[in-house]
């Protein structure tokens, strides 16, 4: 809905090892930002020391695919120690709810089939049995696409679900978790 | 302004008792079994007093209202799906005799929207329609302001009784037939409460609005409609665990219409409580615009067609 030019942007996880000394988060941040990435968050495991004594940082951050090269040469370039680079990851999430007889439907056929129809991966999942006043059961997924495709994991979902008489609800159009 | 005002439930009834006071003058009050008529200006409250104890609201003939000597007519009869009658015929008739109509009932802007323009361009009369979305709300005025070109979607809570329902289940994690029970007892819902709950109501405005975004061409046969019925309290539930809640949502586009029940933040604009609706306005440059309020009820409903009429006077 939003009419911003919606550049093809990627999500990418790069973890760096840190000297424990102040200014070196800084120091490895600001390449990123020069480079052109937008960091998403970073993930600091000051207890968690390598054998060398290093700080092991997790940094999420999204560029589009052509800049992420230039991304890590510049953290190279800056002396950053790049541990590994590049594991895609997911860039958006969506929370949709199943509704209808899901253990009759098999409900982990419901599931494994949204992850193989679509790149989504359901990463967190509740589920409530029906029965009462011969309520349906109803579930709670939490999808994660790449960015871009959380359209496509819809479709996947409610494709499956027409298959199997299940009702989702899915959020409403703008409120597609960014 | 001289009205005529055909329809005498909780809407007609009320523009009838309001006009006065927003400095109209009613000529003909019909329901569907009689009417009066008197181009000195109907006694409104005479007139109503007469429909509580008979039924109706006079002994006249209803067709003679729709001939009367007024500028404009309130279509405020029940909406019909389909052939919209006999409020189309009502509209025809007026715009025929190049008046101006006012229409609080949906179905002709919603099943015959391109005949009611045909009819309307024909005519010196003009129709206007903001009473059929939403209440009180000024919907069809904000997106007529803007320019509907400029609004890319309209999205909403439309109506007041699925929300209520929604509302009750979540906040008392009671059931879906247990709160529709408590709903109709209240007179929230009606007896019959199929229309809103399966989305029908809700549906009819957004393709209202669609026709207003794209200048026509939709019907509820083009509309995408699921309503609540049968909503475990479980999904609430389950939608609670992540901050969220169910609303039953419409959406209108040029692409299309949709309405069901959709996830929206628990704290967030689409979650309106209770009978209030919400309708979301995207604009393409001025960004999204939220407008919340009563949605039905008779006074409410009647202030938006005084509203219109008092358009038509400018």
């Amino acid at each position: 809905m939003s009419d911003e030019a919606e550049a093809d942007y990627r999500a990418y996880t790069v973890r760096l090892e840190l000297e424990d000394r102040p200014g070196e988060l800084l120091a490895a941040l600001e390449p990123i930002a020069d480079s052109g990435g937008n960091l998403l968050s970073i993930f600091h495991e000051r207890g968690n020391i390598t054998p060398r004594g290093h700080i092991p940082v997790e940094v999420d951050l999204e560029c589009p695919p052509d800049r992420f090269p230039v991304i890590v040469d510049a953290l190279k370039d800056a002396g950053v120690n790049v541990v590994q680079a590049g594991a895609e990851r997911y860039g958006e999430e969506v929370v949709l709810l199943l509704v209808g007889d899901l253990v009759e439907s098999d409900l982990s056929d419901t599931l494994s089939r949204i992850e193989t129809c679509s790149t989504a991966t359901v990463v967190d999942f509740s589920f409530a049995a029906g029965g009462r006043g011969g309520d349906d059961a109803s579930a709670r997924l939490r999808v994660a696409a790449e960015r871009g495709t959380v359209q496509d994991a819809i479709g996947a979902v409610r494709s499956v679900a027409a298959e199997k008489d299940l009702v989702v609800i899915e959020p409403a159009g703008t409120e597609v978790a960014a | 302004m001289r009205l005529a005002v055909f329809g005498a439930g909780s809407v007609g009834r009320s523009v009838a008792e309001l006009a006065g006071e927003f400095g109209h003058e009613v000529v003909g009050l019909a329901d569907s079994s009689g009417a009066v008529v008197d181009d000195g200006g109907v006694a409104v409250e005479a007139a109503l007093s007469t429909k509580d104890e008979t039924g109706t609201v006079g002994d006249g003939d209803p067709a003679d209202v729709l001939e009367a000597d007024y500028d404009a007519l309130v279509e405020a009869t029940p909406t019909t799906l389909g052939d919209a009658e006999p409020g189309f015929g009502h509209v025809e008739r007026a715009l025929k005799r190049d008046r101006h109509v006012v229409l609080a009932n949906k179905g002709p802007v919603a099943e015959r929207y391109d005949n009611l323009m045909a009819l309307a361009a024909d005519s010196a009369g003009e129709v206007r329609f903001e009473a059929t979305v939403a209440g009180a709300i000024p919907a069809i005025a904000t997106i007529e302001d803007r320019g509907p070109e400029n609004v890319p979607a309209v999205r909403g809570v439309l109506n007041g009784t699925a929300n209520f329902i929604l509302t009750r289940m979540a906040a008392e994690g009671l059931g879906y037939d247990h709160v529709l029970a408590e709903a109709q007892d209240l007179g929230v819902a009606e007896a019959d409460p199929s229309f809103d709950v399966q989305g029908t109501d809700a549906g009819l405005k957004c393709v209202i609005l669609s026709n207003l975004l794209s200048g026509g061409g939709f019907s509820l046969d083009d509309a995408e409609v699921a309503g609540i019925e049968g909503i475990p309290g479980s999904a609430l539930e389950l939608a609670a665990e992540d901050g969220r809640t169910v609303r039953l949502i419409g959406e209108a586009s040029r692409e299309g219409v949709r309405v069901g029940p959709r996830l929206v933040p628990e704290h967030g604009t689409l979650a309106v409580s209770g009978t209030i609706n919400i309708v979301q306005i995207e604009t393409r440059h001025g960004g999204r615009m939220n407008l919340s309020g009563r949605g039905a009820g008779g006074p409410e409903t009647a202030t938006a067609v005084l509203a219109d009429v008092r358009r038509l006077s400018r």
